[in-house]
């Protein structure tokens, strides 16, 4: 369990975090920049003291401003991923890679050295110093250098942040590889919906310096006050569908959810995979019948929830199909169908806007690594 | 005997310097560093005190150091009758009081350069190495030293050549003997005060020219290879 009760005032910023969440698989730290996400893993990895509260990971005290408790960063084990990496310009990858290892306590169980350089597939830049390797290979060797300190718990503050789109699709199976492979917590601090959604388990929503939410990720990132968060281009439902069959002649894969069937570009998992999708508002439209000799592949029975006003002339349509779903159209459209709440309706979901960003795997593979 | 030989007491006060100059290096190398963390990363009340009289041997004149030095460290100055009596140091008219005089001498150039290039330190590496499980003195020799490494380097070779050059403190604080205390510029100095010695002081004006050289283009190329090592 990680146990927040913590205050800090910055300037003109006051953080205020409060919240209880469990210390297993992936927590999503989310908002915008700005929203206090960096105090907040600051003050977990002890950089940064709270003015006041109470910090516990797991049953150890990490601070306690009652019982003037602040342990050092040093003693909190706690493996910190930065954005820029941080790696030490004066060692190689080698000398990064076990730097924390060879502080770490001998007794405790961790990682192998050889088992994490495989996961992360760095055998081959040991010899390097860090000027010489590349965005995602420096955050390859700064997560190894983390998980080989034996941290407790594992910290990624905006890994993909300082990476281009292409640099960002190398990292994220690595981490998910982390995710799926390893027992270990890990925080995960994004300002990216697609990531958290493709990552996390668990999502803690901050915005101005408060937790606006907390919980499951499809729960929070569905909660229509949420969704000015997500940003308004990127909001839309998240659901969770097991793959049925793969349709190879057509390269597409089959999915049931509570709703009915769905068909979206082809994704490489063995029928009976959970996956997680987000299928964003504004590539969802609405149809009274079932319309006839359209492109479109998804068309889902559904019933209207509540209309939402958004920005500008579009109206976002809350849909309960099964699932929640939402669709934005414009607010002529939906004076022209005469939308009404309760009202029987069709959600068509063009196959090709769920890209290869908005699916995740859900489930968990069965072997983890074991601890050495 | 060609005019540019150089004479065995020439060759005396050519290792004479070299060993005060080290000596005064080695020595105050782990003060100068300690001062140089203490202003570059610390605030305290007198600092600017204490930043102060750190930089004053770069602008008083070198004789009133030497005469400083005598005053205190003389054999009835309060700490150089101290040590005298009490661990059996002599420093006045030894070549260990000209070490001390030329690290004195050189100190504010030490600390100078190794506080600007422990203020380019990245913080947030050390902030990462704590993470990892380095406590602080751990941080400072395993991250934050190596990092300033190129300063430290220049710092030690600008006191060295600084070292190589004292006069006027050396000179009034242990005086002119031969084998102990005459180094290159007071042998220089001895030698144009000798009917004929124009020669001689050429002959070791040249020498601490080389040698001066020497150490500053050693160091640049080691500071150079280090931060290429960092940077590729």
């Amino acid at each position: 369990m990680l146990d927040v009760a913590a205050d800090k005032r910055l300037g003109d910023f006051q953080l205020t975090a409060k919240f209880q969440l469990p210390a297993a698989g992936v927590l999503a730290l989310f908002g915008r920049s700005g929203a206090g996400k960096t105090t907040l893993v600051n003050m977990l990895a002890g950089l940064v003291s709270p003015d006041s509260g109470r910090i516990s990971l797991a049953g150890h005290l990490l601070f306690d401003s009652a019982a003037r408790v602040d342990l050092p960063p040093e003693r909190r084990r706690i493996g910190c991923v930065f954005q820029e990496g941080r790696l030490f310009p004066h060692l190689d990858v080698r000398g990064n890679l076990l730097y924390g290892r060879r502080r770490a306590p001998p007794s405790e169980p961790g990682f192998g050295f050889e088992a994490i350089v495989g996961l992360l597939g760095i055998g081959h830049l040991l010899q390097r110093r860090p000027a010489n390797l590349s965005g995602g290979e420096k955050q390859r060797v700064a997560i190894g250098r983390a998980l080989l300190s034996k941290p407790r718990l594992l910290l990624l503050d905006e890994p993909l942040a300082a990476l281009d789109t292409e640099r960002k699709t190398e990292i994220l199976p690595f981490i998910e590889k982390l995710r799926d492979e390893l027992r270990l917590p890990i925080v995960y601090v994004s300002h990216d919906a697609g990531e958290i959604l493709r990552l996390a388990d668990q999502v803690l929503v901050l915005d101005r310096g408060l937790v606006a939410a907390s919980g499951d990720v499809a729960e929070v990132f569905g909660r229509p006050a949420l969704r000015h968060l997500v940003g308004e281009s990127d909001a839309g439902a998240i659901l969770s569908a097991r793959l049925v069959s793969q349709d190879e002649a057509f390269g597409l894969s089959r999915l049931s959810f509570p709703g009915g069937q769905l068909v979206i570009p082809r994704v490489t998992a063995e029928p009976g995979a959970m996956l997680r999708l987000r299928i964003r508002a504004r590539d969802v439209s609405l149809a009274l019948a079932v319309p006839a000799q359209v492109s479109i592949l998804n068309v889902i029975p559904a019933r209207i929830r509540a209309i939402h006003a958004a920005e500008d002339a579009h109206v976002d349509v809350e849909l309960d199909a099964g699932s929640r779903l939402w669709a934005r159209v414009t607010a002529r459209s939906a004076h022209d169908l005469g939308l009404t709440e309760g009202m029987p309706v069709f959600a068509m979901i063009k196959a090709v806007s769920i890209d290869r960003q908005s699916i995740a795997r859900h489930g968990r593979t069965e072997n983890p690594a074991k601890p050495v | 005997m060609p005019p540019l030989q150089l004479t065995d007491a020439e060759w005396q006060a050519i290792a004479l310097s070299l060993r005060v100059a080290l000596v005064s290096v080695a020595g105050s190398l782990p003060l100068g560093v300690a001062m140089a963390w203490l202003l570059a990363r610390r605030q305290f009340p007198g600092k600017l005190l204490l930043d102060g009289l750190v930089h004053l041997p770069l602008v008083v004149p070198p004789v009133v150091v030497g005469y400083g030095l005598l005053v205190l460290l003389g054999r009835r100055g309060p700490i150089g009758g101290w040590l005298h009596d009490e661990l059996g140091i002599t420093l006045i008219f030894t070549w260990k009081g000209a070490a001390l005089a030329s690290a004195v001498m050189g100190f504010p150039l030490m600390v100078r350069a190794i506080r600007l290039s422990l203020e380019a330190v990245d913080r947030r590496l050390e902030a990462a190495a704590r993470t990892l499980g380095a406590g602080p003195f751990d941080v400072f020799l395993s991250v934050t030293l190596p990092l300033a490494l190129p300063g430290v380097l220049v710092g030690s070779v600008l006191a060295f050549a600084r070292g190589l050059g004292e006069f006027g403190a050396t000179i009034i604080f242990v005086g002119n003997i031969p084998g102990e205390t005459r180094t290159i510029p007071i042998a220089i100095y001895t030698a144009t005060q000798e009917p004929g010695g124009d020669i001689a002081a050429l002959r070791l004006s040249i020498v601490a020219l080389l040698l001066s050289l020497i150490a500053l283009v050693a160091s640049e190329l080691l500071a150079r290879r280090i931060d290429q090592q960092m940077r590729s």
